[in-house]
């Protein structure tokens, strides 16, 4: 189920596009961040709001990797697999995050707390290894700093680590 | 160290600079879309950009003046400006600079180029995973409303431009133009079979164009600084200057912004800081990882649309991968190969089934089970794909593999006739799916 505050922010954005359908996909994104994955009652909703069968809105919700039809870990860990990320360590990383966590990419630990997956580039290349946990970026990864983010989003649910707007090469003062 | 004026990366080298509307306006900005709602027809600025010989900076490298001129002029057709803020090329991270720390500039640029198309509606559809850059354009967006800049009465001018952001999902495929098109209209981001072409039939089937971020942050600089400064950047037939992210096994990876045409040594020694601890290169790829690759023998390649394709690779989004000796070249198309796989929007029979062909096949090879028919195989595999597809991927996808079976033959048959990888087991392979 959609909640009313959800639904009203769906139909601020009709005014924006001809046609409703186009709110799809930020109607789904508002639907996950609202319950942690898309339901299908709120897919069901969001297909009456928008005047869409269930199948419309059930294609769309399936077509794209951001969106997740099961409730997954507190901490979503997507690690880049791609070239240039491999090239720089994005394999032991892996392999690190593995160990620690005790899972294997696309596995969710027994507490509910982390979800390990590998993903494909995130544009941030030049800059890896490097993952994404949540809506934040983390980038220049080694294993340190990666325990270090581990060890500060169950303390305190943040880490100063992620990383702020892009400038590589970083400029030095 | 910068060696060349820096035209889109100026203010973002610049100490200090916030990236906010009223930093962007002292640096000047804003000065090009009010020159131009004043002093231009929509007629002469798309001419003015075809002289400045601009081309498309997303991966084709279309001239953009002239991809312009193909919408329709009739008044009473609604058309559509498409910014193209999906960067999801392998390899490529120049747009998200872009977007982070100088959303105004390609706001501007946008604006500029709806008023030469004569679209009153602009839409920014920006990957998914950029959250960074989605909060900071969205406030930017709200700021250069607040401004007049964007609005029903842009800068007085009686004119309308209304410029949306739209986030993606996560789906490489949504880069593609047409695609890009579909997931806008809310549906699933499957390419479009061409013609029609966007700029007749687009987007909510409106004449239509869509144009990179890169592309579009050239504009103000072209009106405000005029087609003969421009020209003199770079080279006759690919002027203006190119941002490269360079990645891989460099000193300095970054974003680094030079005129078009200087050679690709230059870019990895000078600007990138070198191979990382005195090491070798093997492999560069020039333009993102649809491009094939180039081994040190292209190292004197001129870094330009034309010299670059003559080389056998393209210029494609700027990424510039850079492999040392310890790389296993099938386990970099092997990598490539899952990439492909995994983002195939699966709309066509070869790309669908094919990138999973030549994923298992390079695998079992990788892994020390490749037949001595696996060679034939994947390039059998390859001409069935290649051209035969409703988009361009269908060809990127080829691409690593024809490349790699080209330079580095030796290095699989090395794999089938050892029956492993002759770099030995390495953490590397973790990387895979
Ligand atoms: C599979 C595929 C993926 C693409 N991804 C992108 C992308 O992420 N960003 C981009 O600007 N262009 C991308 N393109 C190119 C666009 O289709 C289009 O040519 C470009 O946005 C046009 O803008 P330009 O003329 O300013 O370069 C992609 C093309 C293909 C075939
Ligand atoms: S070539 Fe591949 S990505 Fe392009 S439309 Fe066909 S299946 Fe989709
Ligand atoms: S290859 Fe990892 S972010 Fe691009």
């Amino acid at each position: 189920m959609l909640s009313e505050a959800a639904k009203t922010r769906i139909q601020e954005l009709f005014p924006r596009y001809p046609d409703k359908r186009s709110c799809t996909l930020a109607a789904l994104r508002i639907a996950q961040k609202e319950q942690g994955y898309i339901s299908e009652e709120a897919m069901a909703d969001i297909g009456v709001l928008l005047e869409l069968t269930p199948v419309q809105v059930y294609e769309t919700a399936t077509f794209y990797t951001m969106f997740t039809l099961q409730p997954v870990g507190k901490y979503l860990i997507q690690v880049c697999r791609t070239l240039s990320c491999a090239l720089v360590g994005a394999g032991s990383l892996i392999r690190h995050l593995e160990q620690k966590l005790g899972i294997t990419a696309g596995e969710t630990t027994p507490d509910g707390l982390f979800t390990l997956k590998k993903v494909e580039c995130l544009a941030g290349c030049g800059a890896g290894p490097m993952m994404q946990i949540n809506d934040e970026y983390y980038e220049y990864l080694t294993t340190d700093k990666v325990d270090r983010i581990l060890e500060d989003l169950r303390r305190d649910g943040k880490s100063s680590l992620a990383s702020g707007p892009f400038l590589i090469p970083l400029q030095m003062a | 160290m910068p060696k060349y004026e820096p035209v889109l990366l100026k203010n973002i080298l610049t100490p200090g600079y916030a990236g906010d509307l009223a930093a962007y306006e002292r640096a000047g900005g804003y000065q090009a879309i009010r020159k131009v709602l004043k002093e231009y027809q929509p007629e002469q600025v798309i001419d003015l950009v075809k002289r400045s010989g601009l081309r498309g900076r997303g991966g084709a490298g279309f001239p953009t003046g002239t991809k312009w001129s193909f919408i329709p002029k009739d008044p009473s057709v609604p058309k559509y400006l498409c910014v193209n803020a999906d960067e999801s090329e392998p390899g490529t991270f120049k747009d998200r600079e872009l977007i982070e720390r100088d959303p105004h500039q390609m706001i501007e640029g946008t604006l500029i180029a709806a008023y030469a198309i004569g679209a009153k509606v602009a839409y920014i559809y920006i990957r998914g995973e950029f959250t960074l850059g989605a909060k900071v354009l969205a406030r930017a967006l709200d700021e250069a409303r607040a401004k007049g800049y964007i609005g029903t009465n842009v800068c007085g001018s009686g004119r309308e431009i209304q410029v949306w952001l739209h986030r993606g999902a996560g789906a490489y495929i949504c880069g593609e133009e047409t695609a890009l098109i579909e997931s806008i209209e809310g549906k699933r981001g499957l390419p479009r079979a061409k013609p029609p072409f966007p700029a007749i039939n687009g987007l909510y089937q409106r004449p239509t164009v869509v144009n990179n971020v890169e592309t579009l942050g050239n504009l103000p600089h072209i009106i405000n600084r005029g087609v003969e400064w421009y020209t003199s950047l770079g080279t006759a037939k690919s002027p203006g200057t190119r941002i490269f992210s360079v990645s891989g096994h460099v000193n300095r990876p970054g974003n680094y912004e030079v005129p078009l045409g200087i050679p690709l040594r230059e870019l990895i020694e000078e600007h990138a800081g070198g191979v990382r601890n005195g090491h070798r290169i093997k492999a560069i790829i020039p333009g993102g990882a649809s491009a094939a690759f180039f081994t040190p023998e292209h190292l004197d390649v001129k870094l330009d649309f034309e010299s670059v394709a003559q080389a056998g690779s393209m210029l494609g989004s700027g990424g510039v991968t850079i492999m040392d000796e310890t790389t296993c070249m099938v386990w970099a198309a092997y990598n490539l190969m899952g990439f492909f796989h995994h983002e195939s929007c699966g709309k066509c029979t070869p790309c669908r089934e094919g990138s999973g062909w030549l994923h298992t096949i390079l695998g079992r090879i990788e892994h020390g089970e490749g037949r001595a028919e696996d060679l034939a195989q994947l390039e059998h595999l390859c001409g069935n794909i290649a051209g035969k597809t409703v988009c361009a991927f269908g060809d990127a996808e080829v691409a690593p593999v024809l490349s790699t079976l080209k330079h580095f033959r030796e290095e699989y048959e090395a794999h089938i006739r050892e029956k492993r990888c002759p770099m030995g087991e390495r953490v590397l392979a973790h990387a895979g799916h």
